[in-house]
């Protein structure tokens, strides 16, 4: 099993699917001719060229349609939109096509369609360039909402999705492209729902998905130091969000802290917290706590953007509280 | 063209007529619900362009008024209507409704609600077309009104940067709602919007449906030659109003409602064949009433003696009823 970076993830899972169905194509700006923003889809243009591997105009809600329409006769178009501020532009073909098609057409016709889009708080982006409208896409029916934290994850829920007959919205991020991890030497497929224990503890469960798995298991390092052991739930799947698993490690641990990297009011934390109340209650010793991105716009300056975020410390300070420390 | 299909393309129209007229009956008993936008003045463009096109072949796509494209598509009256009615029969099996007619098996990929999505999904099936290397090509059916929609432009846009085989038919009815072209958009000839994106395209009489089809066999055989996308602007009236909401008066006036009444297309049409002599004023008139006939005692009894979905199925058709991507179980997964 060899360690790669989860663009290179990304990358492997494009180049096996086109090179499995020749319907498979990939389309978004600067995705071919200059290797893609992430390098996503590095050294495919000149593999399978510019008819599976297309550089769009700066047009998202038109070349996202594209998309949807060659997904409705059997292509399976990858679309990649490059900043997930950007897909706001592309929401009526995401929202009002992709994810209604099969419904309103009474099951005649489905629309497999991925699109990709990074998003969330990279480095003193500014307020339009650190968007993380997970609960928006979550939040809509007739899609999947997928949040790769690991590069495994990122390959395999790729290929799955490629595959899959339904529309499915990955999210990344961009601050976790150059993160290494493991991936299997063969060909592998990950789940579109679930959850996974990616740390195992005992007094309290930290739950959260994509950066917000980061920030729970440098906490969990931290907590560990003070004699708590704490379990890092990673959801991978933010539609549907996985009970069970919660549930499982509720009945260990009894008390859970969510952490969500965007702001709270009507953010995927309130959703959490309504699993949490209405799957996990009677496992729950203490109410569930949250920590969130502040609401605001992202500033610029970096101490306001790191005031703005959740990080390790602030997930400990609530952990310490919660357990009455 | 021979004198029995002329008559055949005449009884069509006049049948989509007669269905038209009967939603609004229809409507008017609340046997159908919702919005419901109608047809009548626009026949010749439908009708005129598909004609020219392989229906059942070629993939279709319009925007809420949509019943007639799909009727000549090969959708089943019955079932159209059924549609509206909100039945399980209906060709979208109640869940669609006056808005979203889809016959997939007739290649006729849906009406949109939205004023501008089918650009880009007509465009996206032109892709789909060309990848499978087939002969096949995408028409998108829209009304001026949607020309001033984002999609238009970078639709337009890409389809010519990529040669997609897609024809655009604008039917231009001078009116985007209740608002006039005069009074929303500077360039008055859409066609021309058209050529900035170095598009071929073209400006026509939308009401005399051998004008319209000598205009499309043409557009067609660009289109179907590789040779990229083609624009078509068909010059048009919409004789009631947007929807059933409106009376389509107010805003327009009788004047001008009057001189357009007089160029009904299958009016036109009607003239023309008896001028002809390939049919009589009789024929007609026998014609026309087979065609209420016809919707009186099929498709309506059909649409009214159909069983509503079942409650239990509501959730049907949200996602696939595939599992394997769910659990990550794909089937033929690996090379």
């Amino acid at each position: 099993m060899a360690e790669i970076f989860y663009w290179d993830a990304v990358r492997r899972a494009h180049d096996e699917e086109m090179d499995n169905d020749p319907l498979v194509f990939a389309m978004g700006e600067d995705i071919g001719l200059p290797g893609g923003t992430y390098k996503a889809t590095q050294g495919l243009f000149d593999k399978y060229g510019e008819e599976r591997v297309m550089d769009t105009p700066i047009s998202e809600n038109s070349y996202t349609g594209i998309g949807v329409g060659a997904s409705m006769i059997g292509c399976r178009p990858i679309v990649e939109i490059m900043s997930v501020n950007f897909a706001l532009l592309a929401t009526d073909q995401i929202i009002n096509a992709a994810a209604k098609i099969r419904y309103m057409s009474g099951g005649q016709v489905g629309c497999p369609l991925v699109v990709r889009s990074p998003g969330g708080v990279a480095h003193q982006l500014g307020a339009q360039h650190s968007g993380r409208l997970e609960k928006l896409f979550a939040g809509t029916s007739g899609l999947r909402v997928v949040t790769p934290a690991f590069p495994v994850d990122a390959y395999g829920m790729l290929k799955t999705a490629v595959r899959c007959d339904d529309p499915v919205v990955i999210l990344e991020h961009e601050a976790i492209y150059n993160l290494k991890g493991e991936v299997p030497d063969e060909e592998y497929f990950a789940p579109l729902e679930g959850a996974r224990v990616v740390r195992e503890g005992t007094d309290v469960t930290l739950v959260g998905y994509l950066m917000s798995t980061h920030w729970n298991l440098a906490a969990a390092d931290k907590l560990a130091e003070q004699g708590i052991s704490a379990e890092v739930i990673d959801l991978r799947s933010l539609k549907p969000i996985d009970g069970a698993t919660l549930r499982a490690s509720l009945a260990k641990t009894h008390k859970a802290v969510i952490c969500t990297e965007d702001e709270a009011p009507v953010g995927m934390s309130a959703e959490i917290m309504a699993v949490l109340n209405e799957e996990c209650f009677f496992e729950l010793d203490a109410p569930p706590v949250r920590v969130t991105a502040e609401d605001v716009p992202m500033p610029y300056n970096h101490e306001l953007e790191k005031a703005a975020l959740p990080d390790a410390d602030k997930i400990v300070t609530a952990t310490q509280k919660l357990l009455g420390h | 063209m021979e004198a029995a299909d002329r008559k055949r393309l005449l009884q069509e129209m006049v049948f989509a007529r007669r269905f038209e007229e009967r939603c609004a009956e229809a409507y008017h008993h609340r046997d159908i619900g919702g919005f419901l936008h109608l047809y009548p003045g626009q026949e010749a463009c439908a009708f005129g362009v598909l004609e020219k096109a392989r229906v059942g072949h070629d993939y279709v796509i319009t925007g809420y008024r949509d019943h007639v494209h799909a009727l000549k598509c090969g959708a089943d009256p019955k079932e159209v209507m059924a549609e509206l009615y909100g039945k399980e029969t209906g060709s979208s099996r109640g869940r669609g409704g006056s808005m979203h007619i889809f016959d997939v098996q007739n290649h006729f990929m849906g009406g949109y609600a939205l004023v501008g999505e089918p650009f880009p999904l007509a465009a996206g099936l032109a892709k789909g077309a060309k990848m499978k290397g087939s002969d096949q090509i995408a028409i998108c059916f829209l009304g001026d009104g949607a020309n001033n929609q984002g999609t238009f432009h970078e639709t337009l846009n890409m389809a010519q940067l990529w040669e997609l085989p897609v024809l655009f038919v604008c039917e231009n009815n001078l009116y985007a709602i209740g608002t006039s072209l005069e009074r929303s958009t500077p360039m008055h000839d859409q066609y021309k919007r058209a050529e900035a994106y170095a598009m071929e395209a073209a400006q026509v009489d939308g009401q005399d449906i051998d004008t319209v089809m000598d205009a499309a066999a043409k557009a067609v055989d660009f289109v179907r030659s590789g040779k990229g996308p083609y624009f078509l602007e068909l010059m048009t009236y919409r004789l009631r109003g947007h929807s059933m909401s409106d009376s389509g008066r107010g805003y327009r006036s009788e004047e001008e409602i009057k001189r357009w009444m007089e160029r009904d297309p299958i009016y036109l049409f009607r003239d023309r064949l008896v001028e002809e002599g390939v049919i009589t004023a009789d024929d007609f008139d026998r014609m026309d009433k087979e065609a209420r006939d016809h919707v009186d005692d099929e498709v309506i009894p059909f649409a009214e003696n159909s069983p509503e979905p079942d409650v239990k199925d509501l959730t049907k058709y949200v996602l696939s009823d595939d599992d394997s991507c769910a659990m990550g179980q794909i089937a033929g997964g690996g090379k």
